[in-house]
């Protein structure tokens, strides 16, 4: 058993939970979404399982960046559409085969890293209030030259492609039923979601805990200080910008792989920016572990919250504004609303929370 | 403690013309690739309009990074609210706007902007009072919450006003344009550019020829001066924000009417342009964010003419550019 | 003894983590000039930030007047009559040297007396009236800083180094623009120049390390280099 303790702590980074609350709720995650497919029959379950799997992903990639480097980005929803149109417009017009796959993920990749370091060079060295200002630009100019150019990306409508054999839905890959599920290609290309997004989430939690992670923490904390040690400010925010990106650009190829198709509303759009924002602080910033409590409950909100509020409404009728402030388009407004508590009240999130009392938080200029 | 007092330039910043001949230049190079001399004067006046309604919105929020290195980026959420209350407000007066009559049209126009200004006033100071002040200095946090206001007010909007696509159509007399030879002038981009003009010029008497406005003027140089002198540099602050609120729900009123048709997503899309404008002018700067708003409203109108692919890339391209010649943006502003 | 005008008690100033008075206590009488002196580091410029309100003091008392302000905020203790001179000079070098001066007479218009008071010492006031004080040379910005804080009566003026980078010629002119304030507000200097200090002050503190290590009459400490040079450093006059 300890031999077991040991390899799960090194799988880990050595970076495990702080509480038992927190380690239980994340057991229980991981374990809803590793047999989720047999628990959760029905395709919008399935839905919400591989979406909570590849937020994570990107979330946990966002966190480097705002909870481990304490930069704001607008921009990363750019890298994620990086991603997703790499690996989309490689299927669509160069066919369904895992070669493709595989050029697609390189090319977005390559891609994604490129304009992070240019971005991070141009704007990194100055105020935060700056980085976040260009990126926001950039990233609403990428995503209309994103839809302009439809000759490439189909525009509005976006692609939808087919996807490599293995992982169509009309594939059948057992004779029998498992625990009386279909072993059907959509379980597949779950599985494959599932693992991939696990194990870039290990990835991530191995670079935050890795020497140049706490450099990063170094530097969110006292920039001065960490220039003074003699760390390159504007090397390792840049570095972690890029690697930020190249985490996003992953999760974006996932989500085409699951989605078979690629557009701006599914990939680029700001509201994306918004809900992984929302993830990150709710979640708790600063920690990869706020990142999967995060995504897991915005997305189950994202989700149910719309249709409790459907029935609240309706319950209401009749009552002034109290329906409209329940009709199920406002759940946004709910979760603005936590999250404005939440950047007040816990800027740890819910993780911080579960982990223990609140550190002494600096502040930061 | 160690650094010996350099001299300081010699150049004050007034004097420094140089930047003022970019939109001269850009202006000029358009008229090259355009070629027909009245596309180019109408785009040219699409431009002027929309880069003083974006210079009326982004004034406000260079002033207010300015005097407290606060950026908000709520600021959109004031554009929106100015858009729905001048709807609010010209829907009973629908018989002034449709009457034949000039003085009419501008009544009930003039009715809505004073409302829009007035409701965005009285909210930025709640928006600063509720989301702003509890995170000076901790500019972290001043994103992240200033973001989350946005979020609410937009939805609070669409619970208020309901989620559907709103119009806001032109009062009759300023439908239409003017004709001079065979140049036609939109009759509302000719407002637009007077009422944007007239807030620069106000704008630049306050600045200039009060006690006020000198004080704003130190205080984006250096607040900590500014009280040791005896002045509350909070007080200031809070009327800042509140103008530059208003002003952001004038320029609201001006864009829905520009676009005709809005939701309570109207202020995102401008508040990117905002961005870009203050980077470029420099932060801080109203001349430099004026200039902006011209140059960024030129790129965009003229590319919109001549490869509408590109529209906003094109600004993008142009702020990069502008800041490897001037990495503080065009005038920036002397700090500490 | 009459009441001092100012006092520091058991001060003690942090700034993020450091620790910078340990314990600051000294007077300031009302009249004359008291020359606040020290090592580089040693504490001085915190001490005048702290008395007029830019560092609050995590503990001690701080008395104005017989009116404690330890922790009230910078514009009140400006309008308590305090006016300073930073180590930066400040001045708002958009603003033209008028409304430099404008902003700094705070209860109405400049006084014309006042202005041609000030022009009868600092000459180049009059030639710069309208000029950015951005254009201004070192030690003119550095005259403006101090018109600023004379443009009208204050009891007290704080002044951090107004001689630091200035050449000795202008230095000579400081010195009499001093002897002719000192006989209408009571000024506390911080002064590296020991010369000029010992030329101009009537009493003496000196710190180090955050602490006050010396008080005393500046003519006592004038005259006994081997207490300067325990005091002080060898160097201290050399390196002006």
């Amino acid at each position: 058993m300890q031999n077991g303790d040991a390899m799960i702590s090194a799988l880990l980074s050595h970076d495990l939970p702080k509480s038992k609350v927190l380690a239980a709720l994340l057991g229980l995650i991981l374990l809803g979404l590793a047999l989720a497919p047999f628990l959760f029959p029905g395709a919008a379950a399935i839905n919400t399982a591989a979406k909570i799997c590849i937020f994570i992903v990107l979330v946990a990639s966002y966190d480097i960046l705002l909870g481990y480097t304490g930069i704001v980005s607008f921009a990363h929803t750019m890298f994620f559409g990086i991603g997703g149109y790499g690996v989309g417009l490689s299927l669509y017009f160069l066919g369904a085969t895992w070669p493709i796959v595989a050029l697609g993920i390189v090319v977005a990749l390559i891609l994604g890293v490129a304009l992070a370091f240019i971005i991070g060079l141009v704007s990194l060295r100055v105020k935060a209030i700056f980085f976040a200002m260009i990126t926001l630009a950039v990233a609403s100019a990428f995503l209309i030259l994103a839809t302009q150019l439809s000759a490439l990306t189909g525009g509005e409508d976006g692609r939808s492609f087919r996807v490599p054999e293995l992982i169509r839905p009309a594939t059948k890959l057992l004779e029998t039923p498992v625990f009386g599920l279909e072993i059907t290609g959509r379980v597949a290309a779950y599985y494959l979601i599932f693992f991939a997004a696990l194990a870039l989430f290990l990835v991530a939690l191995r670079l935050v805990n890795s020497c140049f992670g706490r450099v990063l923490q170094a530097i969110r904390e006292n920039e001065l200080r960490a220039e003074a040690l003699g760390y390159r400010v504007v090397y390792y925010r840049t570095l972690a910008s890029c690697l930020s990106a190249a985490l996003a650009v992953a999760a974006g190829c996932l989500s085409a792989l699951w989605l078979r198709y690629t557009g701006p509303e599914t990939t680029l759009s700001f509201a994306i920016m918004l809900d992984v924002l929302l993830m990150v602080v709710i979640g708790g910033m600063g920690t990869l572990y706020g990142a999967v409590i995060g995504t897991t409950l915005f997305v189950l909100a994202q989700n149910y919250l719309q249709k409790l509020m459907g029935i609240a409404s309706a319950a209401t009728e009749g009552i002034p504004l109290l329906p409209r402030l329940l009709h199920p388009d406002r759940w946004l407004l709910l979760l603005g609303i936590l999250f404005v508590l939440s950047v007040y009240f816990f800027p740890t999130g819910i993780a911080g929370r579960l982990a223990g009392p609140p550190r002494k938080e600096e502040s930061q200029r | 403690m160690t650094d010996q007092a350099a001299p300081a330039p010699l150049i004050g910043p007034k004097r420094d013309l140089a930047p003022l001949l970019l939109p001269l230049a850009i202006a000029g190079f358009a008229f090259l690739l355009i070629g027909s001399p009245t596309t180019w004067l109408t785009l040219t006046l699409a431009a002027l309009a929309m880069g003083m309604m974006v210079f009326v919105i982004a004034s406000g929020l260079t002033l207010i990074f300015g005097l407290m290195d606060v950026i908000n980026f709520g600021h959109g959420a004031f554009i929106a609210i100015g858009a729905y209350l001048a709807m609010a407000v010209l829907g009973p007066l629908a018989p002034w706007m449709q009457a034949d009559s000039l003085t009419l049209n501008l009544a009930a126009l003039f009715l809505a902007i004073i409302a829009a200004m007035l409701g965005t006033g009285v909210l930025g100071y709640a928006f600063e009072r509720v989301l702003v002040r509890p995170v000076y200095g901790q500019h972290l946090k001043q994103i992240l919450i200033t973001m989350g206001g946005l979020i609410v007010v937009e939805q609070l909007l669409h619970v208020i006003f309901g989620g559907d696509q709103k119009t806001m159509a032109l009062p009759t007399a300023l439908r239409g344009a003017v004709l001079i030879g065979n140049v036609a002038l939109e009759k509302y981009r000719l407002l637009a550019v007077a009422v944007g003009l007239l807030v620069f010029l106000v704008m630049q008497l306050t600045l200039n020829r009060t006690r006020i406005g000198l004080l704003i003027r130190a205080g984006v140089e250096n607040a900590e001066m500014v009280e040791a002198l005896g002045y509350r540099i909070r007080r200031l602050f809070v009327g800042v924000f509140i103008a530059g609120s208003a002003l952001a729900g004038l320029g609201g009123v001006l864009w829905a009417l520009y676009r005709e048709t809005f939701t309570a997503a109207i202020g995102g899309d401008v508040v990117v342009l905002v961005f870009i404008v203050i980077i470029i002018g420099g932060l801080g700067s109203v001349g430099g964010c004026f200039l902006g708003a011209i140059l960024v409203a030129m790129m965009a109108n003229y590319t919109a003419f001549l490869a509408p692919k590109v529209a906003l890339a094109s600004s993008i391209l142009l702020m990069v550019t502008i800041l490897m010649w001037r990495p503080q943006g065009l005038y920036p502003v002397a700090k500490r | 003894m009459a009441d001092p005008l100012l006092r520091l008690e058991g001060v003690h100033t942090h700034i993020g983590q450091y620790h910078i008075l340990q314990g600051v206590d000294f007077t300031v009488p009302e009249g004359g000039i008291t020359m606040l002196l020290g090592r580089n580091g040693a504490g001085k410029t915190t001490a005048l930030r702290t008395i007029m309100g830019l560092w609050r003091p995590s503990r001690g008392a701080i008395t104005f007047d017989g009116r404690a302000i330890g922790g009230v905020a910078t514009p009140d203790i400006a309008l308590a009559g305090i006016a300073y001179v930073p180590e930066t000079m400040a001045v708002f070098s958009d603003l033209t040297v008028e409304e430099n001066l404008i902003l700094a007479a705070r209860s109405g218009p400049i006084d014309p007396r006042r202005r041609d008071w000030i022009f009868s010492f600092f000459p180049a006031m009059q030639r710069f009236w309208h000029a950015p004080a951005g254009v201004l040379s070192g030690g003119q910005k550095q005259m403006l800083a101090i018109s600023r804080a004379i443009i009208e009566k204050r009891r007290l003026i704080l002044i951090d180094e107004p001689t630091k980078g200035l050449a000795p010629a202008i230095i000579e002119g400081m010195i009499s623009a001093f002897r002719e304030l000192k006989h209408e507000a009571t000024i506390l200097m911080v002064e590296q120049n020991f010369r000029f200090a010992a030329a101009l002050g009537d009493t003496v503190a000196v710190m180090d390390d955050g602490h006050i290590v010396h008080r005393g009459k500046m003519a006592d400490l004038a005259a006994d280099e081997k207490l300067q040079t325990r005091l002080l450093g060898l160097a201290l006059d050399q390196h002006q």
